[in-house]
């Protein structure tokens, strides 16, 4: 769907930013607006994404795995593009539009590392100035994706306040907008934000769904994990409204839904405003944000994006989650099984698949398989002992 | 009547004027140094003609460290938004000067618009600031405080354009709050140029008064600022003061001074 002209999914989305911001915020929303319906644009973007990410990615039948679980499972392979997860889709297409709007610098946060690799790396190609705000606890753990961006020649900046993970990277890179916007775009990395971004990087990410269409016969399951939201609704952007086709979307449970260590703004949370939108999130009573919960970086987020808030209540995705503990165990059995290590965002979508094979014998499911676990390999191995 | 909170916004800005010089608001974030002595601050800036109370936010996008670090630390010493709507009341009550509450809009949404505006109305508050609301946001807030008389500030912004500005005055907000730089709050070396410019910009266009915040720390600049608009916003400049300060009394001394400083500079005379 197109959000209204107010930037609302339903009652979700909007623009809950400083008046700083607003006038940048629609010169984007007509810029993205104008270059999306250009064909030259659309041209150039089809280009990059076929000769420097790699696409189309395929779809990979798991013939083994499906074996062991009794389901008939298939893997869109969004690790296997360039820099290893789809948010290459995003930030080249971002990347494009800030120089045809005239910036020369950009500015990102990141959580796992992958947004900001994928914005460092679409910052090289097009010669673009790129910061990345990333708190100091992902920067630990995620040590080897700070020293790619620096190769790739961006800024790493360190978020050091209150839980110094995702939230407090996009509220730093928020800040800084508001004092460079003249000069900078805000490459953000999911469907989150004030408007136009729920809508501009869901666009860029529709291109995952638009290929399963093409790459498989229509599945019977569609399922993908969901941080802020952006590889599971560029999948299910092509498949809503198919009342054929059950979509489920899968938070990160963390320690578990009832310790309240969890990252599952859609299964746990309520509506608010975070991040300039206003869709589900993990609060207090008195409106503060709480500090979410996951072992992998990419989902430990206290929001979600609006439009996802949006289908939430209209019942069109089921939204479920699953523990640490699952991923990690699904993050083996895919390493094991297929020979293909799964970034543990991902692994967490696949571990619904394992926890719900029962119910799912014979059934057709397609599984984003959204990034790569190289980052996640040292984590893991600290875990493991 | 005379207690209304858009008149007396209007009367603290005509007296000023009368004076010949723009009001002083300074900022304090609510519950520090610490919820107990936060009262003390407010009543030892005896030299300000309104406040601005912020009730802390512990994401709060507009605010650079300085405002940032004093909300988690309000927050931690178990600030909530009910025992600072109690400081609202308190300032009010024992100052007698207007007093207008700043927050974000999560905290005021969760609580439920109507029933902020009436705790701050009862409170003895005159106004209210929602730092992450733009004019396309802002009607539910502005609808909620017309009904009680609590007078709803509105940013305008260096980078606002001539249409938003129409816009924004069209929807009739008590006050225009200022931007006087391109940034978050913040202590800066000098006066942006932006402030000067936008405070033109805003009275080619509209009467309404014109407050001008962030960036504005020293005398020198809140004089400079004065000039050009109907009343200055200096906050991080003494939230400052009162983080750094070894104990309560010793905040409270160098708050009133600091605020003194700037009343002087403001009036066009030394202390």
């Amino acid at each position: 769907m197109t959000p209204d002209e107010r930037g609302r999914f339903g009652e979700y989305g909007g623009r809950f930013a400083p008046e700083t911001l607003l006038s940048a915020l629609d010169e984007l929303e007509a810029a993205f607006a104008e270059a999306w319906e250009d064909d030259a644009f659309r041209a150039e973007l089809d280009a990059l994404l076929a000769t420097y990410v790699g696409r189309p990615t395929p779809v990979y039948h798991a013939t083994r795995i499906s074996e062991q679980l009794g389901v008939d499972l298939w893997l869109k392979r969004e690790d296997l593009a360039h820099t290893g997860a789809h948010k290459i889709n995003n930030t080249v297409g971002q990347a494009l539009l800030t120089r045809r709007m005239g910036k020369p610098r950009v500015i990102a946060e990141t959580g796992a590392g992958q947004h900001g690799v994928a914005t460092a790396t679409a910052s090289a190609l097009l010669g673009l100035d790129c910061v990345v705000y990333m708190g100091t606890k992902d920067m630990e753990r995620q040590a080897l994706n700070v020293y790619r961006m620096e190769l790739l020649g961006a800024e790493v900046v360190s978020v050091d306040v209150g839980a110094a993970t995702l939230k407090e990277a996009v509220s730093e890179a928020l800040r800084d907008w508001v004092a460079s916007v003249d000069s900078t775009h805000y490459i953000i990395g999911s469907v989150v934000g004030p408007h136009p971004f729920p809508w501009m990087v869901r666009e860029f990410q529709r291109v995952i769904g638009e290929e399963m269409r093409t790459q498989l016969k229509r599945p019977d399951v569609i399922v993908a994990c969901v941080g802020g939201g952006s590889n599971s609704i560029g999948a299910f952007s092509a498949y809503i409204g198919d009342p054929d086709v059950r979509l489920v979307g899968i938070e990160a449970g963390g320690y578990g839904i009832a310790t309240g260590k969890h990252g599952a703004s859609l299964s746990a949370g309520s509506p608010g405003v975070l991040h300039g939108s206003y869709t589900y999130l993990l609060q207090d009573e008195g409106g503060q944000i709480l500090e979410a919960h996951s072992v992998s970086a990419g989902l430990d987020y206290p929001g979600v994006g609006p439009e996802h808030a949006f289908l939430r209540d209209a019942g069109a995705v089921e939204y479920e989650s699953v523990t640490d503990e699952q991923a990690i165990a699904a993050f083996h059995l895919l390493s094991r099984t297929e020979g293909i290590i799964p970034a543990l965002e991902p692994a967490h979508a696949l571990a619904w698949v394992v926890d719900n094979a029962d119910a799912l014998r014979g059934k057709t499911i397609a599984m984003v398989l959204s990034g790569r676990g190289d980052k996640d390999v040292q984590e893991v191995a600290g875990r493991d002992g | 009547m005379a207690d209304s909170g858009t008149g007396r916004i209007r009367s603290m800005f005509f007296a000023a004027a009368e004076q010949g010089r723009a009001a002083l608001l300074p900022f304090m974030t609510a519950g520090i140094p610490d919820p107990e002595s936060s009262l003390a601050m407010f009543q030892a800036m005896t030299a300000a003609d309104g406040f601005e109370v912020g009730i802390p936010y512990a994401d709060p996008l507009m605010d650079g460290p300085v405002i940032a670090s004093a909300g988690r630390r309000a927050i931690n010493l178990g600030m909530t938004i009910d025992a600072g709507l109690e400081l609202v009341h308190q300032v009010a009550a024992t100052t007698g000067k207007p007093v207008i509450v700043m927050t974000y809009a999560n905290p005021v949404l969760q609580y439920g618009i109507d029933r902020f505006v009436d705790a701050i109305a009862a409170g003895g508050a005159v106004g209210m600031i929602i730092a992450d609301l733009p004019v396309e946001e802002a009607t539910p807030f502005l609808e909620g405080g017309r009904r009680r008389d609590v007078g709803m500030a509105l940013f305008v912004a260096p980078t606002t354009t001539d249409e938003r500005l129409e816009r924004i005055v069209a929807a009739q907000p008590a006050f225009l709050y200022g931007v006087a730089r391109l940034g978050v709050t913040g202590e800066q070396s000098e006066l942006a140029a932006t402030a000067g410019e936008l405070a033109q910009r805003v009275r080619a266009a509209t009467d309404l008064p014109l407050v001008l915040g962030v960036g504005i720390s020293t005398p020198d600049q809140a004089s400079e600022a004065g000039a050009v608009a109907d009343g200055v916003i200096v906050g991080s400049a003494l939230v400052r003061r009162v983080l750094e300060a070894e104990d309560p009394e010793r905040a409270a001394e160098a708050l009133g001074a600091a605020v003194d400083e700037l009343a002087a500079a403001m009036r066009g005379s030394e202390l």
